[in-house]
């Protein structure tokens, strides 16, 4: 991919992590690009550090935990690292924005998702009430929502896992962003769900123009979503690659044994 | 293909209902579900969440009110059984369910986990259970040094081994195994899917598998029931359901399942219906798209199609209008 100037340049990338007293390094000075619009895949097992270099990027610390974080992250000619946190707040949700697994954990149960998606406009553009419920029921219906004007003043319980996982995608390109994590978007939904969510991340990338950067575990996921891929193993990058390459001819022996231990849906199946 | 002899586990027309609370009407959770499975077979049991496969596992292990059928274990009813009757039955059914974080006590050591069933069940006298514990670890690959352990002490693989050897403890004929890999990391998935087959063969178990991940059913499964809405939808062996899918959701499942092939996956992707609602389409009361007018005639909504692999006729969308 000969892109002039990376979107996202991150250099020597180590991430600590203090839990409890207890220090552990879970990324250890790895280093990668994104371009702009570009999808990217993260792809390892739990506790490679996958999540940890998205949460890095935002320096957003897991819960009950603090993180100490060297190297570089250079966006937009900026050092993300040497940021002061106000300045950050303002790239947080508004240039970068991120999805979670969970949606129903990083919505207010006691506040209308319209609400909700209300104060993040707000918040980030300093709009009216007005103009901000406006845009509300524009992303809504960006994100497939049926019937948004409607079902802004519902509740997140009254929406199924994968209407939550739409609304929390509003949220987060609300600002129209030019990187969007997504980590492990798709895990806790259904299958046909997890298709639909699937589609819908490409099809804003598309017309947002932004770029992704999709962790998973699942190599079936990551197949069809990115253009290139990076394989975590233990607080690195083992192997980088396009992504037709890495699954077609994958050099290190981890992702070999990754992708020989995914169950095919072509395979033999057990004689009756 | 038909073995003479009677089927392990006869599951007829079991009904679950969920009894109406706060407002809402009661809910039949599962709605006249039939399946057997023979002694060796493992039957995959597909759906997605809120379909009933979890509900029928409990319900065919008496761990749910049953409100309706019949559910035959070796010949015996179990719907009807008195309590102590079940209980000794219960040492021919086991289960393994999904997250061994919480499936194990936190303060008991490896061997008072797999003491316990055998205590319980008094299946072997007291002198013989360091044997039997030892005998138990080494059949699913663990060290038996390992018994003064704590379940912290291991991965959720070796975790989920444990249970599995728990579950083996008094020597079932038939275990539900309820995603028992789905909170696992693939490779591990990948030994503990392979270790049940080994144990299956070893000890002749049956399964009733039960997972929402295709790919993993196809490699486990002989034969595969796919649930949607309390219902049996499509039933048949794992090629006849793979390779021939005959129901509108069944196809739907199994186009939305991610492949690791990427330009494959991507056309898969670029086809997925960007919603699906197999909740609209309600059966008309008429004559069914298999020619039969259930109404009238009183028969199940069932029709074999092939040796072995039936389908159901509702939950089909319209035809479309010509």
């Amino acid at each position: 991919m000969a892109h002039a100037e990376p979107l996202l340049q991150v250099r020597g990338l180590g991430a600590r992590f203090t839990r409890e007293g207890v220090t552990s390094r879970v990324v250890k000075g790895i280093s990668f690009d994104i371009a702009p619009g570009e999808a990217v895949g993260f792809v390892g097992e739990s506790g490679c550090g996958k999540s940890v270099t998205a949460r890095a990027i935002l320096r957003l610390a897991p819960e009950g935990s603090s993180l100490q974080l060297d190297g570089a992250i250079h966006y937009r000619g900026q050092d993300l690292l040497q940021l002061p946190e106000a300045q950050m707040r303002d790239i947080r949700g508004r240039r970068i924005a991120m999805v979670f697994q969970d949606p129903m954990s990083s919505l207010n149960p006691v506040m209308s998702v319209g609400a909700q998606i209300d104060d993040m406009v707000r918040r980030h553009t300093g709009a009216s009430a007005q103009a901000a419920r406006k845009r509300t029921v524009d992303l809504l219906r960006l994100v497939g929502i049926r019937d948004p004007a409607r079902r802004v003043d519902d509740y997140p319980h009254q929406f199924s896992g994968g209407m939550r996982q739409r609304v929390m995608i509003a949220m987060a390109v609300s600002c129209e962003p030019d990187l969007l994590i997504a980590d492990e978007p798709t895990t806790a939904l259904d299958v046909t769900v997890q298709a639909q969510i699937l589609r819908l991340l490409m099809r804003l990338r598309r017309e947002l123009g932004m770029a992704l950067m999709l962790i998973t575990h699942d190599f079936g996921v990551i197949a069809g979503m990115v253009e290139r891929v990076y394989v975590m193993l233990d607080g690195e990058i083992v192997e980088s690659g396009p992504v037709d390459t890495l699954f077609a001819a994958p050099r290190h022996a981890y992702t070999r044994a990754l992708l020989d231990a995914v169950p095919r849906l072509d395979s033999a199946t057990r004689p009756a | 293909m038909t073995a003479p002899t009677a089927p392990l586990l006869s599951v007829q027309d079991l009904s679950v209902v969920f009894p109406a609370r706060r407002g809402k009407g009661p809910v039949q959770a599962v709605d006249k579900v039939s399946f057997d499975i023979r002694s060796g077979e493992t039957l995959g049991l597909v759906g997605e969440s809120g379909s009933g496969k979890t509900t029928t596992g409990r319900a065919i292990l008496q761990l749910q009110p049953v409100s309706g059928g019949s559910v035959q274990l070796l010949g015996r009813e179990l719907t009807t059984l008195p309590r102590g009757e079940l209980r000794q039955m219960r040492r021919h059914m086991q289960f393994v369910l999904q997250n061994p974080y919480s499936s194990l006590n936190p303060r008991m050591s490896v061997g008072a986990t797999l003491t316990e069933p055998l205590r319980v069940h008094r299946s072997v006298p007291e002198a013989q259970m360091p044997q039997r514990v030892a005998e138990l670890l080494t059949y699913v690959g663990l060290d038996p040094d390992v018994v003064r352990r704590y379940p912290h002490e291991f991965s959720g693989g070796q975790r989920q081994r444990i249970v599995i050897a728990r579950a083996l403890a008094v020597n079932p004929d038939f275990v539900v195994c309820d995603e028992p890999v789905s909170a696992l990391d693939v490779r591990t998935q990948a030994q503990i899917v392979a270790l049940l087959r080994s144990l299956q063969e070893r000890l002749g178990l049956s399964y009733l598998f039960i997972a929402h991940d295709l790919a993993m059913v196809r490699h486990v499964a002989h034969r595969v029931a796919v649930m949607f809405g309390g219902q049996i939808v499509e039933l048949g062996t794992a090629q006849q359901v793979f390779e021939s899918p005959a129901h509108p959701y069944t196809r739907t499942l199994l186009d939305a399942v991610p492949v690791p092939d990427p330009a494959l996956q991507r056309e898969r992707l670029a086809l997925a219906p960007s919603e699906l609602d197999f909740h609209a389409h309600r059966d008309s009361g008429e004559t069914c798209r298999f020619g039969e007018h259930h109404a009238s005639t009183g028969t199940r909504h069932w029709h074999r199609i092939g040796p072995g692999h039936g389908v159901s006729c509702r939950f089909w969308p319209p035809e479309p209008q010509r």
